[in-house]
C-alpha cells in the first residue's frame, strides 16, 4: 500500500504532460481523479480550492499544491507540486538545451497549430465540469456567465471580479436571501 | 548576443526577479510582464530570443509561465539559471497559496466564509470559461480542427475519458495533420 503523498504524486505526474495551453486544461481530469476516483475531496471542497487558487498570485497550477496540502499536509503539497510541474519542466529544459542545434520551426508550428483545438476543447470541458460542481444553483451559474461576458468584453481586473462574486454572495447571505 | 544587452544576472538575482513576478501576478497576462522586464527594461535578451521561447512555451505542455521561466533562466544562466528561475516562480507562490488556503480553512467554521467563497468560485469559473472561449476563437473555422475541438470536449466533459489518452490520441492526429499541411 503506497503512502498518501506517493499516490498523490502518481496522480499528478501524468497530468503534468496534458497541461497544454496552461494549467486550466488539466482541471477536468484533476477533478475526476481527486473527487470521483480517489474521493480525496468532495466536489464543493474542490471548487473552493479552485476559487482560492484563482485568488492567489502565481501560476494557476498551484491549485495542485493546495489540493496536495489539503489532502496530506506538507508532503502532499510537495508531491503534488513536483508531480504537476516536474515532467514539463524537464521537457522544456531539454528543448531549450537542444534549441540552438535543432531547427524545429516546422514541427513547432505544427505542434502549436495542432494542439490549439485540443487545448480549447479541454479548457471548455474544465469550465463545464466546474459549473456542474457549483452547489449554488442558478445564482452561481448566472455569476459565472456574467463574469465570462465581462472578461471577454471589458478589460476588467479578474481579481476585482472574483472579489465582486464573493461580495455579491456574502451580501445576499447577510440579507438572508440565500 | 549583441553587445547592447546588459550584464547577465546570477542565479540568485534570477530567483528574486521571478519570485517577484510570481508573487505579483494575478490572473494571467504574465508573458507581457516578462517581456517588459527582460527585454525592454533590463535588456537581458533580444526580442527574437524571447518570442522564440514564448512559442516553445506555448506549444509544449506545461504552464506557459513556468515554461517561460525555465527558458529565460536557461538562456541567461545555464542549468543553474533554469533551476533558480523555476524555483523563483513556483516556491514563494506555493507558500502563499497554502497560507491563503489555511486562512480560508480556519474561517470555514463561519458559514459566511463558505458562502463568500462560493461566490468567488462562481466568478472564477468565468475566468476559465472566458479563456476557453478565447482559445476556441483562435481555432481555425474549418471542419477538421472544429471536429477535434468538439471531440476533445465530449471525451473529457461527458465521457470522462482520462485526459492523457485523450490528448495523446486527438493531439497526435491533429498535430500530424497540421504538420502535413505544413
Amino acid at each position: 500500500m503506497p503512502s498518501l503523498p506517493f499516490s498523490i504524486l502518481l496522480v499528478f505526474l501524468p497530468l503534468s504532460l496534458v497541461t497544454i495551453g496552461g494549467g486550466q486544461s488539466a482541471i477536468a481530469d484533476m477533478h475526476r481523479q481527486i473527487v470521483e476516483v480517489h474521493h480525496w475531496m468532495t466536489a464543493s471542497q474542490f471548487v473552493d480550492a479552485f476559487a482560492i487558487a484563482r485568488l492567489a498570485p502565481g501560476p494557476g497550477s498551484l491549485l495542485a499544491t493546495l489540493i496536495g496540502w489539503q489532502i496530506a499536509g506538507f508532503w502532499g503539497a510537495v508531491a503534488a507540486t513536483a508531480g504537476i510541474f516536474g515532467p514539463t519542466a524537464f521537457l522544456i529544459y531539454g528543448v531549450a538545451h537542444i534549441w540552438s542545434r535543432y531547427e524545429g520551426a516546422r514541427l513547432l508550428r505544427a505542434l502549436e497549430k495542432g494542439l490549439r483545438p485540443v487545448a480549447a476543447g479541454m479548457i471548455l470541458a474544465a469550465s463545464y465540469v466546474l459549473i456542474l460542481s457549483l452547489d449554488t444553483g442558478w445564482l452561481g451559474r448566472a455569476i459565472a456567465l456574467v463574469s465570462t461576458a465581462l472578461l471577454m468584453l471589458t478589460p476588467v481586473n479578474p481579481l476585482l471580479l472574483i472579489a465582486g462574486g464573493a461580495g455579491c454572495f456574502a451580501g445576499l447571505h447577510l440579507l438572508a436571501l440565500i | 548576443m549583441p553587445d547592447a544587452l546588459a550584464e547577465r544576472p546570477n542565479a540568485l538575482q534570477l530567483f528574486l526577479i521571478f519570485a517577484r513576478i510570481g508573487l505579483t501576478s494575478f490572473g494571467g497576462g504574465l508573458s507581457g510582464w516578462m517581456l517588459r522586464e527582460f527585454v525592454q527594461r533590463r535588456r537581458l535578451m533580444s526580442e527574437e530570443d524571447f518570442l522564440n521561447g514564448l512559442s516553445v512555451a506555448q506549444a509544449l505542455p506545461g504552464v506557459n509561465v513556468t515554461n517561460m521561466a525555465i527558458w529565460i533562466g536557461y538562456k541567461l544562466g545555464g542549468r543553474n539559471g533554469a533551476i533558480a528561475s523555476w524555483l523563483g516562480i513556483v516556491v514563494p507562490a506555493a507558500f502563499v497559496i497554502v497560507l491563503i488556503g489555511s486562512a480560508f480553512a480556519w474561517l470555514a467554521g463561519y458559514e459566511l466564509s463558505h458562502v463568500a467563497l462560493s461566490g468567488a468560485a462562481s466568478a472564477a469559473i468565468g475566468l476559465s470559461l472566458a479563456m476557453g472561449l478565447t482559445a476556441a476563437r483562435r481555432v481555425p473555422r474549418r471542419v477538421f480542427p472544429l471536429a477535434i475541438m468538439a471531440a476533445t470536449f465530449v471525451a473529457v466533459a461527458i465521457l470522462k475519458w482520462p485526459l492523457l489518452w485523450t490528448v495523446l490520441g486527438f493531439g497526435s492526429i491533429s498535430v500530424a495533420v497540421a504538420y502535413r499541411n505544413g
